[in-house]
């Protein structure tokens, strides 16, 4: 489980933006987080990512307390965590190929196969990896960067607004692709009711996530997936 | 109504070093006053380069065929000084993509307004009266004007932007993707300003990849697939009926219908195949033969071959 009990954090030590935050993600479910924007959800996501120090409160990585964060974080941890961001292109280096952003997290020393096998994941074929990010569509690099993520091989996957500058086949794509995945626990943040809706197993309002950690279970509306996203 | 904007076989190509990009291939349409038309698509598709073609800024190496015509004048002929100086902001005002960045930092909102009215419709006499009833127009309490941009909340600052491409009281508004990044609800306000320009008179073009968007607001819908329309008519009817394969696989990418992806990716537009660019990904590519020439159908355009396409959903 990866779990934060009561976090604090914020840019300035008067004025948190998380304050008193607790969630738990599980291997194998898909918990949404719905807010709007500026709420303080990309904080969640870089907190939870080990990319952001707490100023309080616990994280907890499969029972181990989180005692330190970004790049004192120790690797081993974060190999644990993926992430994939709002702006795809914010987050890719221009210079480098679609194959090369694909196999970024990739253990070292591995496989050019482990990248094919990445890259097919996420429905990207041979001649898309050849190209640069300013040859392909925003769709397309999310693609690219969701297989980066999953390169490093975690068990958890957060998703920050993943979708929110994709039009809807890429969203559907890629949300589907996340759910074929059962081993990961995912955390999807969006201001998308209808987006959270239709692809989390709990949809959790942001102001539910500041009361204890059982009581927002509790409150989140449970919902199954609809039945259509796994037809082929 | 007769047509304000109406666009004929309109091309643009861009030749680059290795390769020929053909973003826009052979589109018409019209738009009338107190429409508005929503055109829709994957990212990619040409969407933008067709605005940019409209408001007669396209980079100096693209290549246009067709026309491009505001009433009676064709901007696809026009020189930029004719297009800067009678048409931009006059005759078609843009919605840009982003609010924040569309407004200088430094600056009220009300002397912005102003100066822009001042360009622009010089016969003002009284610039603050007239900058006061356009944020009434758009909803926004003429006394937010005094703010400056960082005092303004999302949907001010749109709203802003809207009074802004009001000033100089455009036949046609031209919004590309003006709600990407946005919350529903601040979409739904932006979109719905949007139609009620529409309702008041001027011809409206949204540019979105946001079908639900689209379907709140708009009267007419066209849909562009790797540089050509393929299908257009009534938002109504192809929203509920939809007939190119392709609208029905964007539709049903929705997360309110299915949220079923389309298979593959649209083609790159510097390697169009022959004939339909859709085949690759159609579910009914095995018993279509036909190249798809756009035609007529029931009020409709229609660019699909298939025999059946323009029957009842099946
Ligand atoms: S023309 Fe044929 S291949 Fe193309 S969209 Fe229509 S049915 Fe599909």
């Amino acid at each position: 489980m990866l779990s934060a009990t009561g976090l604090v954090a914020g840019y300035g030590k008067d004025r948190p933006v998380l304050n008193g935050v607790s969630l738990t993600l599980e291997p194998g479910r898909t918990i949404g987080v719905l807010g709007p924007s500026g709420c303080g959800k990309s904080t969640l996501i870089r907190v939870l990512a080990l990319l952001h120090k707490p100023d309080a409160g616990q994280i907890h990585l499969d029972g181990e307390p989180v005692r330190r964060f970004r790049y004192a974080a120790p690797a081993e941890l974060r190999r644990r965590i993926g992430v994939v961001f709002q702006h795809p292109r914010a987050s890719v280096d221009p210079r480098h190929t679609l194959r090369r952003i694909v196999a970024a997290h990739l253990p070292a020393g591995a496989a050019p196969e482990e990248t094919d096998r990445l890259a097919e994941q996420v429905g990207l074929t041979p001649d898309l990896l050849r190209r640069r990010p300013h040859e392909v569509s925003d769709g397309q690099l999310q693609r690219a960067c969701l297989a980066r993520a999953l390169g490093s091989g975690p068990r958890y996957l957060l998703c920050d607004e993943m979708t929110a500058m994709l039009d809807a086949s890429s969203a559907a794509a890629l949300v589907h692709l996340i759910r074929t995945r059962r081993d990961l626990g995912v955390l999807m943040v969006s201001h998308d009711a209808d987006l959270l809706d239709a692809c989390c197993d709990q949809t959790l309002r942001w102001h539910e996530l500041t009361s204890t950690p059982s009581e927002a279970v509790s409150h989140g509306r449970n919902r199954a997936p609809v039945a259509g996203m796994f037809r082929e | 109504m007769t047509a304000v904007l109406s666009v004929q076989n309109l091309s643009v190509r861009f030749r680059l070093r290795d390769a020929i990009v053909q973003a826009v291939t052979d589109v018409s349409f019209e738009l009338a006053p107190g429409r508005l038309l929503a055109l829709v698509g994957e990212s990619g598709c040409g969407k933008s380069v067709l605005a940019a073609a409209l408001l007669g800024l396209l980079p100096g190496n693209a290549e246009v065929r067709g026309r491009v015509l505001l009433g009676e004048e064709d901007l696809s002929a026009a020189d930029e000084r004719t297009l800067a100086r009678r048409v931009r902001g006059r005759r078609v005002a843009l919605v840009p993509q982003s609010a924040a960045t569309a407004l200088t930092p430094v600056r009220t909102a009300r002397s912005q307004l102003v100066e822009t009215l001042k360009t622009l419709r010089p016969d003002v006499r009284d610039l603050d009266a007239e900058a006061d009833r356009l944020a009434e127009r758009v909803g926004l309490p003429p006394a937010d004007l005094d703010r400056y941009p960082h005092e303004l909340s999302g949907g001010m600052a749109q709203r802003v932007v809207l009074a802004l491409a009001l000033a100089g009281d455009p036949q046609v508004v031209l919004a590309d993707e003006p709600t990407t990044g946005l919350d529903r609800p601040l979409v739904d306000r932006t979109v719905d300003a949007l139609r009620e320009l529409a309702d008041d008179g001027r011809a409206v073009l949204l540019i979105t990849h946001d079908l639900a968007a689209a379907e709140r607001v708009a009267t007419d819908v066209a849909v562009m697939y790797a540089s050509r329309i393929v299908e257009h008519g009534p938002a109504e009817e192809v929203f509920t009926d939809p007939w190119h394969p392709y609208t029905r696989g964007l539709l049903e990418a929705t997360p309110a219908r299915g949220f079923r992806p389309l298979p593959g990716h649209p083609p790159d537009l510097s390697a169009l195949p022959e004939g339909c660019a859709f085949r690759p990904r159609c579910p009914r590519r095995d018993t279509c033969t036909d190249d798809p020439a756009p035609r007529r159908v029931a009020g409709r355009m229609l660019a699909c071959a298939h025999p059946a396409t323009e029957e009842v959903s099946c």
